[in-house]
């Protein structure tokens, strides 16, 4: 017969596991695996970010992933699972420097995303990142008046 | 091999600090969700009557934090809000307003706490009769004004204005507050200064647009300027009554200002020294940043001044109020995507600049009134040296617009210069003018 000390485990961990999926499901969680930019907000600090989205020029042709994630399934979901540690591990530390910046990893991923679609264009292009120019393709322009 | 006892003690333990942590998170994620729900919790009923901002901050707690530390002071390099003598730190400020209040003692200002309890404290309204109407700016009077006009605050704002500063002064006991610029019921932005709302009606009016009301025609961007408008500029007290009047009936640039005055024949003070009937220009702010880049991009003061501060899943406008300088990263790097050095350095440069022209042109404005009284102990006469006085007041009036303007220069940096450049070519010219008056 196994000992009491086995089944007092057992009761821990399924209240730890229950719990989990709990905090899992409350904090929308699930939603990270989408394509769908609201789920970039989740955390609150991003509001801005997507409404400025929601005005901006890309605004039909493209969503978050599509310029901050590369396409094929397994960098993508290195680049999320990457940026979604830092970023919920900073939000709930509150730790993280203002005013939010791209970093300089990030900010190869958004340049290849730029030349994915205007590739042919801009393939005489060189040193500068695109949004150097072009900083309100994404979010417009940064102050309405 | 069985496990013992204490593997399964350590197991457990390790499983209750997971629980544990993960309980954490999901109240803080719960936290963070609330926070992003309600913007404020109503404690206090607010009424037009709440002059206390501490009944304000119990609704509002986070913008109150930092509205309480508008008492602390620190220095940048030119301004900041550590009071330091103007009149020491540059002596020729002496010459320069000799005969006139300003020359017994003139500090830099501290944050808006210090707004009542320093002009009480100030050489110039304890030796000088001053009216009612330097406390429209310098306490939370509304409520007085309504009072004093029977529920009209702008008959009010005329009554309390010209009495005397000491009559009128036991009427507040509140500096600069939450009342000045917002609305108790809507919290929206709102202008309350009457001065700043007859000024801004003739200022429209001076550009085709008739009937101006800030309150009910000015977009919420504009507005988080307008409430600053309603002191930082420059004024005059007009008439027998000293009611505070910001002279923008002809614009707000500084040619436009001067021939304002110079159409109505106001004259500040005789200058101690020439007898030349000169202007003194009070911190023309709002005046200086119209003509600079930033109001053009439709940057507001509370952008860079009130920056935006990020509290959990809040974002609450930064209301300890203050220079730029002192948060550089939220104030300049939120739009200039450049290291916070060198924004400092950029800064920094076209401070230095300004400050060696503005320095120039203080000793344009010295040799001026030491050729005028040097023509006059050579025996010109009054008459003759008119030409020279009158080119006196030009450039006094220019050096003190930039000079009483807290930015050094910043605001609008080729405009400040052109100003200067300006005095420089007059106090010049009042030279040979004065060497030639024999």
């Amino acid at each position: 017969m196994p000992s009491p000390w086995r089944y007092s485990l057992a009761a821990l961990v399924g209240i730890m596991a229950g719990l989990g999926a709990y905090t899992f499901v409350y904090a929308r969680g699930y939603s990270y695996f989408s394509n769908r930019p609201e789920a970039c907000a989740n955390c609150h600090v991003m509001r801005e970010q997507l409404d400025s989205w929601q005005r901006g020029p890309h605004h039909a042709a493209a969503v978050c992933n599509d310029c901050h994630t590369p396409h094929a399934l397994a960098p993508k979901y290195f680049v999320k699972a990457r940026n979604g540690w830092n970023h919920s591990l900073h939000f709930t530390l509150q730790d993280f420097p203002e005013p939010i910046r791209i970093h300089q990893f990030n900010s190869e991923v958004l340049e290849a995303s730029c030349l994915r679609c205007h590739g042919e264009m801009a393939s005489e292009m060189a040193g500068l990142h695109c949004v150097a120019c072009h900083a309100g393709a994404g979010h417009g322009p940064r102050r309405a008046r | 091999m069985k496990p013992s006892r204490w593997t399964y003690v350590v197991l457990s333990g390790a499983v209750a600090a997971a629980t544990f942590l993960l309980t954490m998170l999901l109240v803080n994620i719960r936290d963070r969700k609330q926070e992003a729900r309600e913007t404020h919790v109503q404690v206090v009923q607010l009424t037009e009557a709440t002059v206390e901002p501490a009944l304000w901050g119990r609704n509002f707690p986070r913008e109150f934090d930092g509205f309480q530390r508008n008492n602390e002071m620190h220095a940048t390099k030119y301004g900041g809000s550590v009071p330091f003598s103007h009149l020491e730190r540059d002596p020729r400020l002496k010459r320069i307003f000799a005969g006139y209040a300003f020359a017994l003692e003139y500090n830099k200002a501290r944050g808006h706490a210090w707004s009542l309890v320093d002009q009480d404290n100030t050489r110039r309204t304890r030796e000088r009769p001053q009216p009612g109407s330097c406390l429209q700016c310098h306490s939370s009077i509304v409520p007085a004004y309504r009072k004093a006009g029977a529920g009209d605050v702008m008959k009010g704002f005329e009554i309390v204005s010209s009495m005397p500063f000491k009559e009128a002064r036991r009427l507040v006991d509140h500096p600069i507050g939450c009342l000045e610029c917002h609305d108790p019921a809507t919290m929206q932005l709102r202008a309350t200064r009457p001065a700043f709302l007859y000024a801004i009606r003739a200022l429209k009016k001076s550009q085709g647009v008739e009937n101006y009301d800030p309150n009910t025609m000015a977009t919420r961007q504009e507005m988080r300027t307008y409430v600053c408008a309603q002191c930082h500029v420059e004024y005059y007290f007009a008439g027998e009554h000293k009611i505070v009047t910001y002279p923008w009936a002809k614009g707000t640039r500084v040619e436009q200002i001067e021939a304002y005055y110079d159409e109505i024949g106001f004259t500040d003070w005789t200058h101690g020294e020439t007898g030349a009937p000169v202007l003194k220009a009070q911190h023309p702010e709002f005046e200086t940043y119209s003509q600079g880049v930033h109001a053009r991009a439709g940057v507001a003061c509370a952008d860079c001044h009130m920056p935006f501060l990020r509290q959990g899943a809040m974002k609450v406008s930064d209301h300890h109020v203050r220079s730029p300088f002192e948060d550089l990263d939220r104030a300049c790097l939120s739009c200039h995507p450049v290291p916070a050095e060198e924004m400092k350095a950029r800064i920094e440069e076209i401070q230095d600049r300004h400050a060696a022209l503005l320095s120039r042109a203080e000793d344009a404005l010295i040799a001026l009134i030491d050729q005028i009284k040097a023509a006059r102990a050579a025996g010109a006469s009054g008459q003759a040296l008119d030409p020279a006085l009158k080119l006196q007041r030009r450039a006094q009036w220019r050096v003190d617009f930039v000079n009483a303007e807290n930015s050094m220069g910043f605001h609008a940096p080729q405009e400040s210069a052109r100003i200067l450049a300006e005095a420089i070519d007059y106090a010049r010219q009042g030279q040979i003018a004065a060497a030639m008056a024999r």
